[in-house]
């Protein structure tokens, strides 16, 4: 009973990082269509942005803002600068952000160096609740509930409110949004913004659970973009429920086989692609 | 017209034919690291040019490509190591499983096109890595499987030395490059063609277009995987390396900066970026950094790569 309620709880908190990572990843593949490779990194610079401001302030949510903010501002820039000048030309899209990647990857060895960091939260996310014989991290509670706010707050700004539908139009047509006056470049350029600022959230949530290192911008890689495809690219409540559904698989997986742990992966994807090439909420 | 598209050909021909007894004719004059380099050169031109039959020829833009390397690569050196299979085996076996696992990933991915093609065998090639870097058992995980011994080949023997491993790998080369030539003037080639310029039209014209893709992802993935076997061979040892992201564009990036579609062009590229990366790194560490470069440069200036260029110029 301990077994599946820890590891039940495990893969939820596991689920609200993946979240973060694959939400901002299918706001961006949704709007813009590309295949941002970049996302890794955008995890990975939060990540090493919040361990240089938690020392610089002390303050984790300040770091947490801080970073989250930077890798925004980071992400407006590049697409402004660069994907902008190959718009509408899938594969030269892909490669700058290969390249931008890269770039980042050799940058964050050359700044931070080759060692593992910790990310040092509050005191209090280090101790845990007790509720009903069971105990509960509180750092994984606060990675559930920030998870679970930024979703309700995505999902209301997308269904509740104009701007929102204009990126759910721009989702579904961006050439015929754009003819309604819609003004699709200033949105694209605000969807990457947003996109990045929840990988930078991401970064810092998952280094003060996991650490950062050197090609962990890859290693997550993989689970951002499962959690896309499965959920559907460009859907938001999909990126939610797949993020949930391999979070826990993910969790029971490494806990029960820690072999092939990577099937889990593989396996719902492609179960999901053979039933339902759009993915659990996408729409063709 | 006739006459331009038969020419076309010939000098083709003539330029390869040219080009290879170079290759042949230079390495034993050549210090051996030069020749070391320029088997790895042979080994992902290979590979690269497997790429462009998909990327160039048929339209399909797979990111996923190293996995079919790395099914390859690890037949192979588990195969060498804990069977003792011969060259031949191992070389066939190879072959045949990444053609399989191909035919397996093509039924799941073909589904999808354009963008959405992409992004899923993107997620193919990173769920390779995720296995070869956690499947220890099988795979022997972040150590990977070392001390794969060179291969001993018909007439020659134990071809431990780099000239006789260069010129087994030229001679596969130069099977690869005639089976190559034969694909894309043959039918099926224009047939490829024809899908990537309008899929619509091919349907309408009553051709399989899914059976064209699948049977065009096949054979790209057995190309790969005898790439990959070779280079089992070539490195003695084989690694979660082999299928990583960097290494999946990397074929990527070797046939764009050649120049895709053009067959020669991403032979070209494969050279091109061998060679670069080990001369950079005898000047600096920051490889990373002037790979990050090339593939911005390409992206925003040469994205129809070294032969677009020329023939731009011209």
């Amino acid at each position: 009973m301990e077994f599946w309620v820890n590891q039940t709880f495990n893969g939820v908190s596991y689920a609200a990082l993946l979240f973060l990572l694959g939400g901002g990843l299918t706001l961006i593949f949704g709007v813009m269509k590309i295949v941002n490779i970049a996302h890794g990194s955008f995890y990975l610079v939060g990540g090493y942005l919040g361990v240089a401001l938690v020392a610089a302030t002390g303050n984790f949510y300040l770091a947490l803002l801080g970073a989250a903010l930077a890798v925004a501002a980071g992400g407006v820039i590049l697409e402004r600068v660069f994907l902008r000048a190959v718009e509408g030309d899938d594969l030269r899209q892909m490669l700058l952000t290969m390249g931008i990647a890269l770039f980042f990857q050799d940058a964050c060895l050359l700044v931070w160096g080759g060692d593992p960091f910790n990310l040092r939260g509050p005191a209090y996310f280090a101790q845990s609740v007790k509720l009903g014989g069971f105990t509960f991290p509180i750092l994984r509670l606060f990675m559930i509930a920030a998870a679970g706010v930024l979703f309700v707050v995505l999902w209301w700004f997308q269904e509740k409110t104009r701007a929102g539908a204009m990126v759910r139009a721009a989702i579904d047509n961006a050439e015929m949004t754009e003819a309604l006056g819609i003004n699709v470049p200033i949105l694209k350029m605000a969807v990457f913004g947003l996109g990045a600022f929840l990988a930078g959230v991401a970064g810092v949530v998952g280094s003060a659970f996991m650490g950062i290192y050197p090609g962990l911008d890859f290693e997550i890689l993989p689970y951002a973009f499962v959690v896309v495809i499965v959920g559907g690219m460009g859907s938001l409540s999909g990126a939610f429920v797949a993020a949930l559904v391999l979070g826990l698989l993910d969790n029971f997986g490494k806990a029960l086989f820690p072999e092939i742990s990577y099937f889990t992966l593989f396996a719902p994807m492609a179960i999901v692609l053979a039933f339902r090439p759009t993915g659990l909420f996408g729409r063709a | 017209m006739d006459v331009a598209a038969t020419r076309a050909p010939m000098r083709l021909v003539t330029g390869l034919a040219v080009a290879l007894v170079i290759l042949a004719g230079l390495a034993p004059v050549l210090p051996s690291y030069v020749v070391i380099l320029m088997t790895e050169g042979l080994i992902y031109a290979i590979a690269a040019a497997s790429l462009d039959l998909l990327l160039g020829f048929a339209g399909l833009a797979s990111l996923g490509h190293s996995a079919f390397f790395a099914v390859g690569a690890y037949t192979t050196a588990i195969l060498v190591t804990r069977h003792q299979a011969s060259f031949g085996a191992a070389l066939a076996a190879s072959i045949v499983l990444a053609a399989v696992a191909s035919a397996a990933i093509a039924i799941l991915v073909l589904r999808a096109t354009g963008i959405y093609f992409m992004m899923i065998t993107l997620a193919v090639s990173l769920c390779a890595w995720g296995l070869a870097y956690r499947w220890v058992s099988l795979t022997g995980g972040d150590t990977g499987i070392v001390g794969i011994p060179r291969p001993r080949v018909p007439w020659v023997g134990l071809a431990s030395g780099t000239l006789s491993f260069y010129y087994t790998v030229l001679a596969l080369f130069v099977v690869c490059l005639a089976l190559y030539l034969l694909l894309i003037w043959s039918p099926f080639g224009k047939t490829l063609v024809g899908i990537r310029d309008s899929e619509s039209r091919m349907r309408v014209l009553g051709y399989n277009v899914f059976l064209h893709k699948a049977v065009a992802l096949v054979v790209a993935g057995a190309f790969a995987g005898l790439a990959g076997s070779l280079y089992a061979y070539y490195n003695g040892f084989v690694g979660p390396s082999a299928v990583d992201l960097a290494h999946s564009m990397q074929f990527v990036l070797m046939v764009i900066v050649g120049g895709p579609g053009t067959l020669v062009g991403p032979l070209i590229g494969a050279f091109a970026i061998t060679f670069l990366e080990k001369m950079v790194s005898v000047f600096t560490e920051r490889w990373v950094m002037v790979l990050a470069a090339a593939y911005v440069v390409t992206a925003l200036w040469a994205p129809r790569g070294m032969l677009g260029l020329l023939r731009a110029a011209r």
